[in-house]
């Protein structure tokens, strides 16, 4: 008796082992794998700004920087605006049903808080380049019937003036706005909801 | 195929460590007891000159992490100092750069090699995934290696390939996050990608390279004529189609090993970033979150791959084509039912279907490169639809590309293939 060996013992003690063990390396490696998302520091860098928007003329697009992230923003003209409906058909995405795209107080025609100001982040929704902007209604090499928008020279996806994406090209969804309120006329702060919550 | 070989030195100190460790007869066994069928040709070059190139890189390499700063504010700079103020700076970046991408030139040879002469068929499956997964851990390698610098073109083509991840359902967003480390690329992303990259990568290469080596020497190597020279051995039990490596295939190899570094020499010192194509121009140029480059395209030996992924007007769908025209690769084995192994005796439609895969593979790159982009103007006219005309090219080459590999399995599963008679012992020119 004390020399046979019990198989289903020792089955169970070194699948109990390896079971354990396993169990302890996969906790071993949650702090290893942590130490990659961003640290303190990259999170504190991320604070709202804001900014003046008194000197943007009209068609203008002045670039501002939040959270490392290019931010357009845009005093459109009557004309530029006076082309957006005619765009709908030609578009993937044109009632802005794509939530993760824009805070809620921007899912309109416009995709802004005022429609004359477009507040966006200029970053292409393909693989993250800056796209151009393009905001002169006139004929472009890339579309015989341009009415402004924007151009990303990547891949060449292509924006409206309300920068939703059009239909045929490789970015899926429209550029993101940002969380932004206006501060006074001439003040926009962007990070910030209207009703104060942070983003 | 290996035979092993033991080594019983006479000197006394020599004798008490082989007792010991053998190794002499270790690599006695792997070099004159490793017997190489007698035909190889010029495909045959690469697979060594691949580890002359992957020493080249761990030398090099080396020596640039002594003067290599791996922080955003300091990379690009750093990089400036190794090739105006370290004594033969320039020299030993430039050796590196150059054998980067030589790395690749030798590598896509000896894959074709291997689909020439069906290397990768039974029994040397484990050889080709061994490879494939090299190819790979080559790829991420590279990547890395081309954000250290920190030019423009650095940042943007990390972005780029970072960004490829949110294609991943559900987790993507959060995954690009803790690749970067950051919201964007940043310091925190180049340093983890420099750790990758002379550290974690290297060691993972190297214990490929041998697990590749290994299995190669367990089942022998291929040839030219796809005929298995252990099924004839002579009286003395060496496969009769079989020369000893060393030192036969050392001799030839040191002769190979001349000409490719009179070549590397000549990109070295007369041409290093080769007009563009080993060197981009914009990562001359510091890195710029808010400034994209014109056209952000890789280095050319990513160019096929990233074409797919560029004709593909849908963004899941464009990752998952360059993701299964890598994980495609992996398959042949299985994919082709052929018997015959080389392209010698196989049926006019491989030779055929072999070298249109070559020449969609190059006009991939070509599209990848941007190079379309400047072509298209030129043969259709400025008013062409670009686009348009791109798009459609590069659909109907990944059409083909892919196409190569359904061929390839129903031209041998259906037995439309007509072979020639493969011979009993390889063939060689009498001189």
């Amino acid at each position: 008796m004390a020399n046979e060996v019990n198989h289903g013992r020792r089955r169970f003690l070194a699948g109990s082992t390896a079971l354990i063990g396993g169990v302890g390396v996969v906790v071993t490696a949650i702090p290893f794998i942590e130490s990659w998302l961003p640290s303190a520091r990259a999170k504190s860098a991320a604070a709202p700004v804001t900014v003046d928007i008194s000197k943007i003329e009209q068609g203008q697009m002045v670039r501002y920087g939040w959270r490392g992230l290019p931010v357009f923003i845009v005093n459109r003209t009557q004309e530029q605006l006076a082309g957006l409906p005619a765009q709908d058909s030609r578009l993937k995405d044109p009632k802005s049903e794509n939530t993760d795209q824009q805070p809620k107080y921007c899912q309109n025609e416009y995709r802004s808080i005022k429609p004359e100001w477009l507040v966006v982040i200029g970053i292409c929704t393909h693989l993250g380049c800056v796209p151009d902007y393009k905001g002169e209604v006139k004929p472009e090499p890339f579309d015989p019937n341009w009415k402004g928008g924007f151009y990303c020279p990547c891949h060449k996806s292509r924006y409206d003036m309300s920068a939703r994406v059009y239909d045929g090209v490789p970015a899926p969804a429209n550029l993101v706005v940002p969380p932004y309120h206006f501060v006074d006329d001439t003040h926009v702060q962007i990070g910030v909801d209207p009703n104060g919550a942070s983003a | 195929m290996t035979e092993h070989v033991t080594i019983r030195p006479r000197n006394r100190l020599l004798a008490w460590i082989e007792e010991r460790l053998p190794i002499l007869s270790f690599t006695a066994s792997h070099t004159t007891g490793y017997y190489a069928p007698k035909n190889f040709n010029v495909m045959y070059y690469f697979g060594s000159l691949a580890l002359l190139v992957l020493v080249n890189q761990i030398v090099t390499g080396i020596f640039l992490t002594m003067f290599y700063t791996p922080t955003a504010d300091g990379a690009f700079s750093s990089v400036e100092y190794i090739m105006r103020d370290v004594n033969w700076g320039w020299l030993i970046r430039y050796m590196h750069e150059v054998g980067a991408s030589m790395f690749f030139v030798v590598v896509y040879l000896h894959m074709f090699r291997g689909l020439m002469y069906g290397s990768y068929k039974k029994p040397r499956e484990l050889v080709w995934l061994l490879g494939m997964l090299i190819f790979l851990a080559l790829m991420a390698e590279a990547f890395m290696g081309y954000v250290l610098p920190w030019g423009n073109m650095s940042f943007w083509g990390a972005k780029v390939i970072i960004t490829l991840f949110s294609a991943v359902p559900v987790i993507g967003k959060d995954l690009v996050t803790w690749i970067m480390g950051d919201f964007i690329p940043s310091g925190a992303t180049l340093n983890r990608f420099f750790a990758l990259h002379v550290i974690a990568l290297p060691l993972v290469l190297l214990l490929l390279v041998v697990l590749h080596l290994s299995a190669l020497h367990e089942v022998g190597s291929n040839n030219p004529d796809g005929v298995e020279i252990k099924q004839k051995k002579g009286p003395d039990g060496h496969p009769l189609d079989g020369i000893p490596f060393h030192p036969y295939y050392t001799v030839k190899d040191l002769f190979g090993v001349g000409i490719f570094l009179i070549l590397c020499a000549f990109i070295i010192f007369f041409e290093p970033t080769v007009g563009g194509w080993f060197l981009e121009h914009d990562n001359f140029i510091p890195a710029n979150n808010l400034v994209t480059p014109a056209e952000i395209k890789p280095v050319w030996y990513f160019t096929p791959f990233y074409a797919i992924l560029r004709v593909i007007p849908s963004k899941g769908l464009g990752v998952i084509a360059l993701l299964c025209s890598i994980v495609v690769l992996f398959l042949v084995p299985w994919l082709d039912r052929g018997k015959v192994k080389s392209i010698r005796y196989r049926g006019t439609g491989y030779k055929v279907a072999l070298a249109m895969f070559a020449i969609v593979f190059v006009l991939l790159g070509s599209i990848g490169a941007g190079k379309t982009t400047e072509w298209i103007p030129e043969i259709f006219g400025p008013n062409a639809d670009l686009t348009f005309i791109e798009n459609t090219f590069g659909r109907i080459l990944t059409f083909l590309y892919f196409g190569y590999f359904l061929f390839l399995w129903a031209y041998t599963y259906f037995g439309w293939e007509k072979t020639k008679p493969v011979p009993e012992r390889v063939t060689v020119v009498q001189h």
